[in-house]
């Protein structure tokens, strides 16, 4: 593919099929391959030539695809509960496929017939709960039923801000601890001039990634926030590489060639804007997006991609620990509020849509004290519906509309 | 009355009766009450206060208040500690200690509807390395420094270094006690069985030993008999209320010994030494296995399951599983298929704090009992 010629959307599918062909690859050459937790630092693993896989990328690709009822009913048979977040249990399920097919040379018809994306198993996991201590139930899980090693990068949750030297002092500590139990795996010294170079990659990564979310701030707004869902799998799975500043680059430049030109998400359809507190409900992408655009409301505010503004000095591991444990939903409410309040203004919201996900306690638990403090500084309104990023069973398509219909009449008071 | 029947009936008060428990202490020395969310939280700290340290672990309530605040997806245990929390039940407390081993607890912690001051702490997960003891001895001092100020008296290492001894003896007087009672399951029910250990959640811990290592030596007096029920393990958070425990009684199940976070895991390990007693403390919580919130990647728990049960010679393990606790959900599938490999029969019941009936339950055990006879 030629770069140059490329849209950002070809780039971003492109480079999704090569992160997952690689892994394959790696896997086939006797390579390793490593399972990750979406916001857990991929610098060490990379580093070392690792091939990356991220579970909640990939369970967030079945959900959309349609798939995740059958990964869901393995995991059940396993014994995991359905209140258990159903990217762990898509995954889970997943894996359970995978090993059977691996131990039988027989691929089971559920995963024969799945529309997930073709992933090898790992042969070791990293971990890390900035986003939720879940992600440490789940990947003790997996290295447990694969025997594998499992790095833990645990980032205190911050109930008090700002985050205390000890804290990060302790993260850096593990950096270190991550690196020892790399060269223990693989057998080969840490390479620390490319650690660098790598930090150093992640950072313009991330600068495109904020040059992107810099577009919400116009209106009429030329980018429509579920695109960026869309474009967060680069983020998540491989802002250590240049594949994910590439296809950055690319949307930004498209995002202000539209500006320049006056092309709008809504043309002079947008109405109003919300924020969408939450991970978005995969298997009905489609249907929240359209319910949206019925009402003529643009998604301009989400503090979720925000979570992979990982910005920190390469060559610090004092900076990048705080980067990677001061992600909004783990510290206190203050902060969490007025982060979320930052992304309303900034996107020059007209409301709050909160989503209780079913799957997710930290990103719901707390919602509607969150959007009261948003509400109380911005004078916004808000609305909740019942959702769930992967099981389909979770969420009322007639709720989310009548919820969205409630907000966009306050929206108009 | 004999005196293990006194002893039993004194703690079983003091178990149903906390705020009597509370009034006691302050009227006894002058200190009022610091609350203790659960799970795990460095008592010893509160205690060489002066303070008497109170467990909170939510109770058998009708949930009504707390739905305006909190998801229904939140578990049992947060519901009731939640409704409680706007009932005013807290009030009294002079601080509240409040930890963040799950996603629940660290949004909880950020809702209080109380109106005693809350200090909010949490535990590190990379539990294994030396970095995480330091983390968490620096979160002690924190705690210590904010109940300093709150309740404005000092607490000196030597203090502390003195609460651990009378918890460490408490804790090898309750080992002591989870031994002599699975020898008389005759005396000590389920029911019973809990109330001694939930009494020391509401006492001085050094009354409570005194009261337990007596009604220890009280049993070890008496003979030994052979039990014609069954034997069982029980694991998860907790065991609540006392009707699904009287389930325990009517299917002539002994509770022989428990892996449960409000009881044995509170106390199966001692404070180890340590170069300070904050450190000490952070220690603890490093050699803590075999607890969902508490994370180990080797999974020890399916084993310890599996020695526990094989050396009390029970016939099986209850889950009794905490409703909507993700952390010990996750636990279970790979526990479930050890204890399965290992050949120990088990079963599973769902713990809901709310509940007044216990048809399910019953059930449950009844077939049970049944399949283990």
């Amino acid at each position: 593919m030629n770069n140059e010629q490329a849209s950002s959307k070809e780039l971003l599918a492109n480079y999704q099929a090569k992160l997952d062909e690689e892994a394959r690859e790696a896997k086939k050459n006797g390579k390793l391959v490593c399972w990750s937790a979406s916001v857990a630092p991929p610098e060490m693993c990379v580093t070392m030539d690792i091939a990356m896989v991220y579970p909640e990328t990939h369970a967030a690709g079945i959900g959309a695809r349609k798939g995740a009822v059958d990964m869901l009913d393995v995991a059940s048979e396993k014994g995991y509960s359905v209140d258990n977040c159903s990217y762990a249990r898509v995954n889970l399920g997943y894996m359970e496929l995978l090993r059977q097919y691996a131990k039988t040379g027989v691929k089971p018809e559920k995963l024969a017939n799945s529309p997930a994306a073709d992933v090898p198993l790992p042969d070791l996991v990293i971990t890390c709960n900035n986003i939720c201590n879940t992600l440490l139930k789940w990947y003790e899980n997996i290295a447990a039923e694969l025997h594998i090693p499992c790095i833990v990068i645990d980032v205190p949750f911050n109930h008090t801000m700002p985050i205390p030297d000890y804290s990060k002092r302790y993260i850096v500590k593990q950096f270190e601890h991550a690196i020892t139990q790399l060269e223990g795996i693989t057998g080969r010294k840490f390479d620390y001039d490319r650690f660098l170079e790598v930090q150093k990659q992640t950072q313009r990564s991330v600068a495109q990634w904020k040059r992107i979310a810099s577009f919400l701030k116009y209106k009429p707004s030329p980018l429509n926030g579920f695109d960026f869902f869309n474009y967060m799998a680069l983020i998540v799975c491989a802002r250590s590489r240049d594949y994910a500043e590439i296809t950055f680059r690319k949307f930004a430049d498209e995002l202000e060639e539209k500006v320049k030109n006056g092309v709008f998400a809504f043309g002079d359809k947008e109405k109003s804007r919300v924020t969408w507190e939450g991970i978005a409900v995969w298997p009905y992408l489609s249907h929240t997006f359209k319910t949206l655009k019925g009402a003529g409301s643009l998604m301009t505010g989400s503090a979720y991609p925000g979570m992979w503004n990982l910005e920190y000095t390469p060559g610090d591991l004092m900076t990048m620990a705080e980067a990677y444990t001061r992600i909004y939903i783990n510290t206190c409410l203050d902060n969490r509020a007025s982060e979320l309040a930052s992304v309303a203004e900034n996107g020059k919201c007209d409301g709050l849509l909160l989503h209780m996900n079913r799957s997710c306690k930290l990103m719901s638990v707390l919602n509607y004290q969150t959007a009261e403090a948003v509400k109380e500084k911005l004078g916004i309104p808000y609305v909740s519906f019942d959702g769930d990023q992967t099981d389909p069973g979770n969420f009322a398509p007639a709720q989310f509309d009548t919820r969205v219909q409630a907000l966009c009449e306050m929206m108009k008071k | 009355m004999n005196r293990i029947d006194e002893i039993i009936a004194q703690l079983s008060h003091i178990a149903s009766h906390p705020a009597e428990a509370i009034a006691q202490h302050k009227k006894e020395t002058g200190k009022g009450a610091v609350g203790i969310i659960y799970v795990y939280a460095p008592e010893e700290i509160i205690h060489a206060s002066g303070y008497l340290p109170v467990g909170l672990w939510g109770g058998q309530k009708t949930i009504s208040k707390a739905r305006a605040y909190l998801v229904p997806f939140a578990c049992s245990i947060m519901q009731s500690v939640m409704e409680l929390e706007c009932e005013g039940a807290y009030d009294d407390l002079s601080a509240v200690l409040f930890s963040v081993p799950c996603d629940t607890l660290k949004c909880m912690s950020q809702m209080w509807k109380g109106k005693a001051p809350v200090i909010t702490f949490t535990h590190p997960q990379n539990r294994k390395i030396a970095a995480a003891n330091d983390f968490l001895a620096e979160e002690y001092a924190l705690v210590r420094s904010k109940l300093e100020k709150i309740l404005g008296t000092t607490i000196t290492d030597e203090a502390i270094e003195k609460s651990i001894e009378v918890y460490n003896e408490n804790r090898r007087t309750m080992r002591d006690f989870c031994d002599a009672a699975a020898e008389h399951p005759e005396i000590i029910d389920a029911v019973t069985r809990h109330a001694v250990i939930k009494a020391r959640f509401f006492m001085e811990k050094s009354k409570h030993t005194a009261l337990v290592k007596e009604l220890v030596s009280e049993l070890r007096k008496q003979p030994i008999k052979a039990w014609k029920g069954k034997k069982v393990v029980l694991t998860g958070i907790m065991a609540e209320p006392n009707g699904l425990l009287e389930l325990f009684k009517t299917n002539g199940l002994a509770v022989v010994a428990d892996d449960l976070a409000q009881e044995s895991r509170q106390f199966r390990n001692d404070v180890p030494a340590g170069r300070t007693p904050l450190y000490r403390l952070a220690k603890w919580w490093q050699e803590l296995d075999g607890c969902s919130l508490a994370t180990n990647p080797t999974k020890p728990r399916g084993q310890m399951l599996i020695d526990l049960t094989t050396e009390h010679e029970a016939d099986g393990v209850v889950v009794c599983m905490m409703k909507f606790c993700d952390p010990e959900e996750f636990d279970y599938p790979i526990y479930y298929a050890e204890l399965q490999q290992a050949g120990i029969r088990n079963t599973m019941i769902e713990v809901d704090l709310e509940s007044k009936s216990f048809e399910q339950v019953s059930t449950r055990l009844q077939t049970f009992a049944e399949v283990l006879g």
